[in-house]
């Protein structure tokens, strides 16, 4: 996994509320056996005028003027500002892939749906949860402010304003340590092998119908 | 000792290690695999040389890829076929305690498959690769849906990496009138705590109204958990989730039966157990429900209308109403049972089992498909409930109705295989989901029960299915 320090990364809008999993990367793109590639088809069916499908020649595409990620001004962006309950709906990694693929390294809402939530940490990407009022700032902001940029500091756990403001952020130890280190998680659970073996020595006992 | 909830004895019995920041190895007694969100992680271990930490707890089938017909010809997209193909080489390379691939009679989706084959017990910590484990929390069971980076992590663990969530009690009391199911009840839910009204919190559904379910009305509601949010559904144990689970090929034999019982027996919440939020409804006001937009809790009910958007004060709601609408193509205002339909999908992990099929059929029988609806897919939940549902005849029932009796799968519910909807169909369906495009780009979904869904089909628009 890539490892996350800081960012300073240039702010894309995505002002929409309940921005569900099949948005952000379309079924037929599941059928994949690989986890990469999925960036030019994130959020396929805004983003283009016509109905995608695999193995398609992406940037022969037309694409809809109207869709933010396709606004000039957003271009190259790595900071993704959205609404509340982003991620919603399936459990699909394939949505982190895609947003991480195109680019994005960290998301900012009032809110996230768990499992994506969960699923981001795994692939090099930040979720952060703001106050709706901040988020709401931030869009105001970025929307004024051509080339508007926002700096992300995970040790500090902190968001920079151009202007200097500076907001605070919260995550679990865990996450920062993997996260600033790009670490293998597998890795580091199979350092307690011993004691996920004590476990399981102990609970085949109790319940040893779980055991076939 | 303090009084428990269920989520917390179920939690307290898996923990293998815990940090100062309460991040938990948690142990995973029993992984569903299939083709979709499988085929990363059987990479991720062949490149680090890694095997299945234990073979025996992985159960695995083909489900969100394959067709409903004409099987004789196989997967014809290449793609499809190719995702089916390496999840059978991957099975066939890392070994599995059951395996039911493409054809074979016990292939089904895998949230039906699981507990018809008992491979789902009370008790149990159950992952899988999709967000609709939260089903198998009907059996009092932890179970909740990974990413692939997690389907690898317990195939190499037998753990997962994870942090408790908060306990939820949406306790909905007194009895259902007449014809409500399962799903309804989950919808209504839905509509009163919202898409995110359960975000961070496991939900245990409790009181008269759930107790009085049957096992395929429990598994419809914990399904739909997931749409409120909450990663983990869970309804306490009794009589007839033991009943359910007796003699299924992978639950517990003879020697080890009354133990198991016994066990069983205790997972519930305890009397005077804390619930950081509880949510009450009463079941006699419940009616058959009706989504009207592109997000689940966009629902009322079949009496009401389509709400109007400038009575929204708030910008951000006003927006989703207005851009639902236009997405959905309705008019503000309009009641919900003159809402025409093209297509009518009865299947999914939501409502594919043999009770939602023999609703469906009830409703059905004697009746025609209306003029105006092209199409009525009738797609069980596995093999296994097929061969049932047609030595009860429902299949004819179906066909003499004008409906299409097809090969078991996800199908229509998310459209990864060939069944979906052209842009701007719009669909009766059963499933879970009403988002933009999930049942295919422009495809405009309505989420019912099996009844509503069945009554739909013969009336050419929604109806209450109580006046039929």
């Amino acid at each position: 996994m890539k490892a996350f320090t800081t960012l300073d990364g240039l702010v894309c809008p995505l002002d929409r509320a309940n921005v569900d999993t099949d948005a952000i990367i379309p079924k037929q793109f599941l059928k994949s056996i690989k986890r990469s590639g999925f960036g030019p088809n994130l959020f396929d069916e805004w983003r283009y005028l016509d109905h995608g499908e695999p193995g398609m020649d992406n940037s022969q595409r037309p694409l809809n003027p109207d869709f933010v990620l396709n606004f000039p001004r957003y271009a190259g962006a790595q900071v993704l500002l959205a609404r509340e309950n982003f991620g919603c709906g399936s459990s699909r990694e394939h949505a982190p892939w895609a947003l991480e693929d195109q680019g994005f390294r960290v998301i900012i809402a009032p809110s996230f749906a768990d499992i994506f939530f969960n699923n981001c940490f795994k692939n090099g990407l930040l979720p952060i949860v703001q106050p709706a009022e901040v988020v709401d700032q931030l869009f105001r902001e970025c929307e004024a402010n051509e080339g508007y940029t926002l700096n992300v500091d995970l040790a500090a756990q902190t968001i920079s304003t151009p202007s200097g403001k500076v907001f605070a952020f919260d995550i679990t130890e865990h996450r920062k340590h993997c996260l600033l280190g790009g670490l293998d998680e597998i890795g580091l659970t199979l350092k307690h092998e011993a004691e996920i073996k004590a476990f399981e020595s102990k609970h085949r006992a109790a319940q040893p119908w779980l055991f076939a | 000792m303090t009084a428990q909830t269920l989520y917390d004895k179920l939690w307290s019995s898996h923990v293998v290690h815990e940090e100062a920041d309460g991040t938990v190895l948690l142990y995973i007694d029993r992984h569903l695999v299939h083709e979709v969100t499988s085929p990363q992680a059987f990479e991720g271990l062949k490149l680090a040389g890694r095997k299945l930490w234990r073979v025996d707890s992985v159960v695995s089938t083909a489900d969100h890829n394959t067709p409903t017909d004409h099987w004789d010809e196989g997967i014809k997209d290449p793609i499809s076929r190719q995702q089916v193909e390496t999840l059978d080489a991957n099975i066939k390379a890392f070994g599995a305690l059951a395996y039911f691939p493409f054809k074979d009679k016990g292939q089904g989706i895998v949230h039906v498959m699981g507990p018809e084959q008992g491979a789902t017990l009370p008790g149990m910590t159950v992952v899988c690769g999709d967000s609709h484990t939260s089903t198998h929390g009907a059996f009092g069971a932890l179970a909740h849906g990974i990413g692939t980076s997690e389907v690898e992590h317990v195939m190499a663990t037998q753990t997962l990496v994870a942090k408790k969530s908060k306990n939820m009690l949406v306790r909905v009391d007194g009895k259902l009138p007449a014809g409500i199911t399962g799903k309804d009840v989950a919808l209504a839910i839905i509509g009163k705590i919202g898409t995110a009204g359960g975000t961070g919190y496991a939900i245990e559904f409790g009181g008269e109204a759930i107790r009085e379910l049957s096992m395929e009305g429990r598994m419809s509601l914990c399904n739909m958990a997931i749409e409120a949010g909450a990663r983990s559904g869970l309804v306490a144990v009794d009589q007839k989730t033991i009943d359910y689970v007796k003699g299924r090929p992978f639950a517990p034999k003879a020697e080890q039966w009354d133990a198991a019982v016994a066990y069983w027996n205790t997972l519930h919440s305890d009397d005077g157990a804390h619930f950081d939020a509880v949510v009450t409804l009463d079941a006699a006001e419940i009616q058959p429900q009706v989504t009207w937009g592109t997000s689940p809790e966009m629902v009322t009910d079949i009496n009401g209308r389509v709400p109007d958007p400038a009575q929204e004060s708030d910008p951000v709601k006003k927006g989703s109403i207005e851009r639902a609408l236009a997405y959905m193509g309705l008019q503000a205002n309009t009641p919900i049972n003159e809402i025409p339909v093209d297509i009518v999908f009865i299947g999914s992990c939501t409502n594919s089992r043999i009770e939602d099929l023999r609703e469906a059929a009830a409703v059905a029988k004697g009746r025609k498909k209306a003029a105006n609806v092209k199409q009525v897919l009738v797609v069980p939940g596995s093999g296994l409930v097929k061969a049932q549902a047609e030595q009860e005849g429902l299949d004819k029932v179906f066909v003499a109705a004008g409906f299409e009796w097809r090969e078991p799968g996800c199908s229509m519910c998310l459209a990864m295989n060939a069944d979906r909807l052209q842009p701007g169909e719009r669909c009766a369906s059963t499933s879970n989901r009403n988002f933009e495009g999930r049942q295919g780009q422009g495809g405009r979904t309505h989420l019912v029960s099996p009844a509503m869904a069945a009554a739909a089909a013969v009336a050419g628009h929604f109806v209450d299915i109580r006046a039929l």
